[in-house]
């Protein structure tokens, strides 16, 4: 797999997102410090609201699942399965991340890819 | 049952698709294989014409390849069938592929039927049925300035519709004396015709086309068999459609006379191993050309491959829709055929509409119906008559306008076997059935049933029968914040005080479950900080609890681009300022808007471009104007006895004073204020939250009003009141509003959910009858303060200002924000327009030129 450095961890926010663009794709980065895998990274364009977003939406957990919730529509898209837990059908493009000596690394094409209904 | 059974269906439209979806749920085992001779598999027919409003064809598709291979269905595209051997039963493919069944089920729906024109197959002649028809239809358009369409029946009318919407002159012929002449009758469809011309679309009846040649001004000339002619660019066949039978001609099966393979109430075709469904079944003689007796008819046939019982007895053919924009609703014997029936007719020239009944002899029972103009009253009508109800003493009542004698039957009116859903045959009964399950709001319910999610023409009956269904059970109203707090917001605003807990993981860990929260707590409990602390919102520890509204200061349009709103307090502003804002809007390329509340929006603004606007705004002595915020926004003014002749007080000036008091005071909701300067009320006060009207001796104060979704007049709260006591109290009012009220209350709301109402909450404010004045005064004063402009604030911290990159690793611009101009401003570009401007800048060759592109945006 090949990765892809966006920048550092400073770069980053707490508890919340960013976006990079990553081989032309936009991908929202979420960082949690608290838990085990610290940082996500699924893409930014929202289906339903059609714009490119998700990076500035609100990051909770709904019933286990760490999601985002579109700052749009407040649909919740899972951060690790990129799942729209209000659209069944829907499933947005995850891609591997992680940070390594300070480096914010995302691999270079989704790991997940479903089509959009 | 058989535990393994090879069932084989051709053709994949929407009956077929769900047909196996059907078969799936009831045998896990079967071995299900698709042939689909389309490239696209199943997609929404129904929603067509949407494809001109933007929708792509995967908005339409009903399944996608991968979604099978979940159901384990083996799905074969592109794959014409030729031959079936029912004696080895095998079926050939054009390609010479076999496939072995135990079962065949055909759902090979119908095609367009053209009527034998003399040139009638020429280029721009052409059927609406698929998506591939609409991207003919699209291109020919585009070359064409008319359009007639053939055949005035409901598939004829939405094609007509698109063709309008594609900007064509739109004609309809119709052999027939009226248009609708299945559904409707003679004065139902003249008036349909009345209103479908006043929007435009010209409609010639009685019309028998005879032949079609060249034109003379336009590309077609059409010779109608009374001598008469019309001339247009684009011909539009809608004349019906006809069962495509062809493979039941092949496998020798029974047809019917005029096409249709022959079904019993099994869907069995005349070899009992091959099942007919849809459109390309006849069953009783009838073909049914929708979607809910297809849906019917798969569900039958999935129930007699799995061993079940379930038989197909006829469908209602009753339809409601919306042609052109105009309503139409047919229902049962719409034509009173039934022998001695009686009619009762509404006609209502001022409204243009037309509604009519048909009853039985004694006239206690709907037989049918036709309505034109206003279908309101369809889904009562139509539950009338399926399921036999006795009607009220006056049917009249039934379709007179806003009568008081019209028996409600909405939800709890209706007996458990009345079919709410059509198209996924679900009745009350089911519906009560999901509730009792556990399904507790209306998403649950269309989830677990599927009802409202066909057609939707039922969706505001589901939802009186869910409401009516869940309020009888007396569902249980918790105040709880959300699944991480088991507290009100009122609790959680006590806890932050007395605790001195200053950020929401020190509430979370003490009061709280989980270790993240969600979008609910984060911004109300942000809220509460910001009330009783006021400390930067866009400090570490807080940044991740606003809403993208709070997080970037500014208001997130639909296309994700900001809008920005500098404070002007009381509506006053210099020419100078005034220019200003011109410049910035000019320089940025901004669209500008002046509001309700007296201020300026300048919309269109790039995520990273807010900094560097607000930059400019604050040196030239602007501050945020909160318009992002759960917080005062504006205090709207009339100009008072400075200027108008009959102002009693400076209200201009007062309104700017008390504006700059409360700016920034964040609260469970956004709250509004106005000042008038006399009794005429010139600033609509009473329609906010805080209203102040001049009176010759002082104040007036009004609380609690609104304007929008459920205006409410604010309530007369102190009369005469000199300036010192009338901002203590507002002081007062709005402390104790932000400690008591649920998240996201507006001050109407709240004060109607006050035990003891308007009184009550004067004798706190007034009387101090709680002892908690001296306190709510305190509070507010820190808030008044502390306070700062987070624009300020932001502008200058680096690390806040970092924020503002739309990619942390590129300064590339968000290449999905693109406008377009209208009347001299940007507006967002469309979907359509959006893909024409992406093409045009995908045929620029050089990467550098791209990037440059870029950097003049950015």
């Amino acid at each position: 797999m090949s990765w892809h450095n966006i920048g550092t961890i400073d770069d980053l926010v707490a508890n919340s997102g960013v976006c990079a663009l990553v081989n032309n794709q936009q991908v929202a980065i979420f960082y949690l410090p608290q838990s085990k895998e610290s940082v996500f990274a699924i893409s930014n364009f929202d289906p339903i609201g059609k714009a490119n977003v998700l990076s500035r939406g609100i990051i909770g957990s709904i019933e286990g699942k760490l999601v985002v919730a579109s700052p749009l529509y407040k649909q919740h898209f899972c951060l690790a399965t990129g799942e729209c837990l209000e659209v069944e059908a829907i499933h947005l493009p995850v891609f591997d991340a992680k940070i390594q000596d300070g480096n914010v690394l995302i691999s270079a094409e989704p790991k997940i890819i479903k089509a959009v209904a | 049952m058989q535990t393994s059974q090879k069932i084989l269906i051709i053709g994949n439209g929407m009956v077929g698709h769900h047909f196996v979806e059907q078969m799936r749920q009831s045998d896990d085992k079967a071995n299900i294989t698709v042939l689909c001779g389309e490239a696209n598999l199943a997609y929404d027919r129904v929603y067509l014409s949407s494809v001109f409003d933007g929708k792509t064809a995967a908005d339409l598709a009903l399944t996608t390849l991968e979604n099978y291979q979940q159901l384990n269905v083996n799905v074969h595209t592109q794959q014409w069938v030729e031959g079936i051997d029912r004696v080895s039963k095998v079926v050939t493919t054009q390609t010479g592929d076999q496939y072995p069944y135990d079962k065949l089920v055909l759902a090979t729906g119908s095609f367009p039927f053209v009527p034998p024109i003399k040139g009638n197959d020429q280029p721009h002649c052409l059927v609406y049925r698929t998506l591939e028809d609409l991207e003919q239809i699209k291109a020919s358009a585009a070359a064409s300035k008319s359009g007639v369409v053939i055949g005035g029946g409901l598939l004829g009318l939405e094609a007509a519709n698109a063709i309008k919407q594609l900007g064509l002159d739109t004609h309809v012929v119709e052999f027939a004396p009226q248009l609708m002449a299945v559904q409707l009758d003679e004065q139902g469809g003249t008036l349909l015709k009345n209103k479908i011309e006043k929007l435009g679309v010209t409609v010639h009846t009685s019309k028998a086309t005879s032949e079609i040649v060249k034109g003379e001004s336009s590309r077609f000339k059409l010779n109608f068999s009374d001598g008469t002619f019309l001339e247009t660019d684009l011909i539009l066949f809608s004349a019906g459609i006809r069962p495509y039978d062809q493979l039941g001609k092949v496998a020798e099966l029974e047809l019917g006379e005029r096409g249709g393979i022959i079904i019993n109430n099994r869907c069995q075709t005349s070899d009992p191993d091959i099942l007919a469904i849809g459109e390309c079944a006849l069953w009783d003689k009838k073909l049914f050309g929708l979607v809910a007796p297809g849906y019917n008819m798969a569900r039958v046939a999935a129930s007699q491959l799995s061993g079940g019982e379930l038989e197909f007895s006829g469908a209602d053919m009753s339809t409601k829709l919306k042609l052109l924009g105009v309503e139409v609703g047919s229902i049962g014997d719409a034509h009173a055929k039934t022998p001695n029936c009686k009619e009762l007719i509404y006609q209502d020239p001022i409204r243009d509409c037309y509604k009519k009944i048909i009853l039985n002899e004694t006239g206690d029972k709907l037989l049918g119906a036709v309505l034109v103009g206003d279908t309101r009253d369809y889904d009562t009508l139509l539950q009338y008559m399926l399921n036999d109800m006795d009607l009220p003493e006056h049917p009249e009542c039934l379709i007179l306008p806003d009568s008081a004698g019209a028996p409600s039957l909405a939800g709890s009116a209706l007996p458990d076997t009345a079919t709410i859903c059509s198209c996924h045959n679900v009745s009350k009964g089911d519906i009560v059935g999901a509730i009792d399950g556990g399904s507790c709001d209306l998403a649950a319910v269309k989830s677990c049933t599927k009802a409202a999610s066909g057609c939707g023409g039922c969706a505001a009956l589901l939802k009186s029968v869910v409401d009516a269904e869940l309020a009888s059970r007396g569902v249980e109203v918790n105040n709880h914040v959300c699944e991480h707090f088991a507290y009100s917001r009122q609790e959680l605003l006590h806890m932050v005080k007395v605790e001195s807990i200053k950020t929401f993981d020190d509430l979370l860990a003490k009061h709280g479950s989980g270790h993240h929260g969600c979008e609910i707590c984060k911004p109300a409990i942000a809220s509460i900080l910001a009330s009783t602390w006021n400390d930067f919102i866009l400090e570490p520890a807080h940044v991740g609890l606003q809403d993208t509204n709070d997080t970037y200061l500014a208001n997130m349009q639909k296309d994700g681009s900001y809008s920005v709103v500098p404070r002007i307090a009381g509506g006053e502003i210099t020419p100078d300022k005034l220019i200003v804002i011109g410049q910035v809007a000019k320089d940025f390329n901004l669209y500008c808007k002046v509001t309700g509340g007296q201020r300026i929006d300048l919309f269109g603004a790039r995520l990273e471009e807010l900094p560097v606007i607000w930059g400019r705004l604050i040196e030239a002595g602007f501050e945020t104007g909160h318009a992002y915020g759960k917080s005062l926004r504006t205090v709207k003014s009339c100009v008072g006895s400075t200027w108008c002749r009959y102002g009693v007080q400076d209200s201009v000036g007062h309104a700017i004073d008390i504006e700059n008091r409360y700016k920034g005071l964040r609260s469970p909701h956004k709250f509004k204020m106005a000042v008038s300067g006399c009794t005429r009320e010139c600033a609509e006060a009473q329609s906010k939250d805080i209203g102040i009207i001049a009176t010759e001796n002082g104040w007036n104060l009004y609380v609690c009003g609104n304007g929008g979704m459920r205006p409410r007049h604010a309530d007369l709260f102190a009369t005469d009141l000199d300036t010192p006591t009338l901002i203590k109290y507002i002081d007062r009012v709005l402390m104790f509003y932000i400690k008591t009220a649920d998240k996201l209350q507006r001050t109407s709301v709240w004060m109607e959910n006050l035990e003891g109402g308007l009184d009550y909450l004067k004798s706190v404010v007034i009387d101090d009858s709680l002892g908690i004045c001296q306190e709510l005064e305190e509070q507010m004063e820190l808030i008044t303060q502390t306070y700062a402009c987070e624009w300020k604030k932001a502008v200058e911290s680096p690390e806040a200002s970092k924020r503002f990159r739309q990619f942390v690793n590129s300064p590339n611009p968000d290449d999905n924000i693109l406008f377009v101009q209208e009347r001299n401003q940007i507006r967002p570009a469309t979907d359509v327009e959006k893909r024409e401007q992406k093409m045009t800048q995908n045929r620029i060759p050089v990467m550098e030129l791209e990037e440059e592109q870029a950097d003049v945006l950015a």
